[in-house]
């Protein structure tokens, strides 16, 4: 584990002395994605503008909701956000390369193209995050610290699954990538706000399909000490980590069946 | 150390017809391929664009899971043990880029050397001897993307070999390179196979690259192994027939000689076809002396390039 570890900082620091060769277009891209990101929370402002409540939450609340999803999706952006433009290497057949060295694929993928631009993003969560916590008034005990802790945990894990499960699409059709991005930028969308707003499909989908509910829906609960609106039994506000070693499990086993699945290019 | 028995793949595509409607086809890339490889040898395998040499190359490195058939490298499934046989072997497919694009080429060697687990001592000596033959020294720390094809080539040699792979698979290595280039690549290969007894397999369509350096050929069409052999073998089988170049004392009309046709006449001189098996050459030249003024002569063998072209023509 330590070895690979390593490895993994010796590839990821080559990936940024690439990037750091380009220096103004590093920078600019850096400042853009905070910038972008930023933008994003400006939407729930708006909404609030306008409502002074949204399902019973307020505007602390929810910026609570945005604040700990983002930390988590930052993460998983970071590891996995660059698999994007997977489709592409699947398309032009350079994962071959990926398949004759002696190592994990998921890990060499994950290293092939890593962004430290996308920092940007994560810098926006923790700006937010620090905003939410001093708003709110939260009754601080050990065991909130620790759930707080853990549902960033989960939930970077439980979007890097979603991530991995979406890319796989592109093993079979290369032009599956907006649909990958609906599940996965559109799934961060979703859990900027309590999942009560949406219409009954849809909250089904995310608390048992896609589990975005898990990343801070429910937990969040648990925190900001608020009813359960769908009056579920009280443990699934701690259910994160099991259902994102779930979520990973089913990733990993998907990913495996897409490997095999691989076409190549050309004769 | 290689063996394949019966390897095949299909490919399943969608084929537009119309404007909406798509139609499913499978496509048998290869059909049924049987070969062993021992170590220590130099294969050439050979084919026309879409005979399915690549698909071939990336089975037996795991790259494809076959669709039927068995094959086994040194005694692995190729795509279930795909991370322990790639410790054993080195790729490089020639259009194709291994390296780390922006970062100087000795970079690349580091970053491959801690993915490969390749002992400090044995990646400083192997590194030592690689600079020495491949030339690298000029441009070792400039980045990829500042060399030259035939510097770039040369280095992605050294990165396939830096963890003393005991067999190397190559996709069209001296595609695009100049005759310089061409020859310091070859050298290296032989080199390799001489002193550490390294097994290549190579794919080109470079078929200097054969005569010079492949013991053994293997030539593929339509998915399917149609020669496995040496390249006199090769001669033997498809172009048996030689050619005799007589100048006459005057031009004349074809000659009518038995054993062997007029291919050409042009003024005095006459191309005349012949296989070995029928008449030597002494003999024939006798016939054409008796019949005509002869002035001079030669013969001409066949060139492995146009017994290839026979081949995949039909």
């Amino acid at each position: 584990m330590g070895e690979a570890a390593r490895l993994y900082w010796r590839l990821v620091g080559a990936r940024v002395r690439s990037q750091l060769e380009y220096r103004t277009s590093f920078l600019l891209d850096l400042v853009g994605m905070f910038l972008f990101s930023f933008l994003d929370f400006v939407e729930v402002l708006i909404i609030f503008h306008n409502v002074p409540r949204l399902a019973g939450w307020s505007v602390a609340e929810v910026s609570f909701l945005y604040a700990t999803s983002s930390p988590s999706f930052a993460f998983a952006d970071l590891v996995f956000g660059h698999l994007d433009h997977f489709g592409e290497s699947i398309r032009d057949g350079s994962f071959d390369l990926v398949l004759i060295r002696p190592r994990g694929t998921l890990f060499q993928i994950a290293t092939a193209d890593f962004q430290l631009r996308r920092l940007g993003k994560a810098l926006n969560g923790v700006v937010i995050l620090a905003y939410a916590l001093a708003v709110l008034e939260i009754g601080w005990t050990p065991g909130k610290v620790a759930v707080l802790l853990m549902m960033i945990v989960a939930g970077a894990v439980i979007f890097c699954a979603v991530w991995v499960f979406m890319i796989c699409i592109v093993f079979w059709s290369v032009e599956g990538k907006e649909t990958a991005n609906a599940f996965t930028y559109g799934g961060k969308f979703l859990t900027q706000f309590p999942i009560t707003i949406y219409d009954q499909w849809l909250r089904r989908f995310l608390a048992y399909v896609v589990p975005m509910a898990f990343v801070c829906f429910f937990p969040a609960l648990y925190l900001l000490d608020k009813p359960d609106p769908l009056g579920l039994p009280p443990w699934v506000r701690f259910a994160s980590p099991a259902v994102a070693l779930a979520a990973a499990g089913c990733a990993g086993m998907m990913w495996r069946l897409a490997v095999r699945h691989y076409r190549s290019a050309g004769g | 150390m290689i063996e394949a028995s019966d390897l095949s793949k299909r490919f399943t595509v969608r084929v537009k017809r119309g404007r909406l409607r798509r139609e499913r086809r499978i496509v048998e890339a290869v059909r049924g391929i049987s070969l062993r490889i021992e170590a220590g040898s130099i294969v050439g395998y050979l084919g026309p664009n879409g005979a399915g040499k690549s698909t071939t190359i990336k089975m037996l490195t795991g790259i494809l899971v076959p669709s039927g058939g068995q094959v086994e490298v040194f005694g692995m499934d190729p795509s279930r043990q795909r991370r322990q046989l790639a410790m054993r072997m080195g790729v490089m497919f020639g259009q194709r880029v291994q390296l780390w694009w922006d970062l100087p080429l000795v970079e690349s060697f580091e970053l491959l050397r801690h993915i490969y687990r390749v002992p400090a001592a044995r990646y400083r000596a192997n590194l030592a001897t690689f600079r020495d033959v491949l030339q690298l020294d000029a441009f070792l720390s400039t980045p990829v993307r500042q060399l030259s094809l035939g510097q770039r080539v040369r280095g992605e040699l050294a990165a396939a070999m830096l963890h003393d792979p005991d067999i190397l698979f190559l996709d069209e290595p001296t595609i695009g390179l100049d005759v310089v280039a061409k020859a310091r690549v070859r050298e290296f290969l032989v080199a390799m196979n001489r002193e550490r007894g390294l097994t290549v397999l190579l794919t080109t369509h470079d078929l200097s690259d054969i005569e010079r350096l492949c013991q053994r050929l293997l030539i593929i069409d339509h998915g399917r192994l149609i020669y496995d052999g040496t390249v006199a073998g090769l001669v033997e089988r498809y172009g048996a027939e030689r050619t005799l170049v007589v100048d006459l004392e005057q031009p004349s009309p074809p000659l009518v000689i038995p054993g062997a046709r007029v291919e050409r006449v042009e003024g005095p001189r006459q191309w005349l076809r012949f296989r070995r098996s029928e008449v030597s050459a002494a003999q024939l030249a006798a016939k054409v002396a008796a019949a005509a003024g002869l002035v001079d002569l030669a013969v001409e063998e066949p060139d492995i390039e146009e017994i290839v072209r026979r081949i995949y023509g039909g």
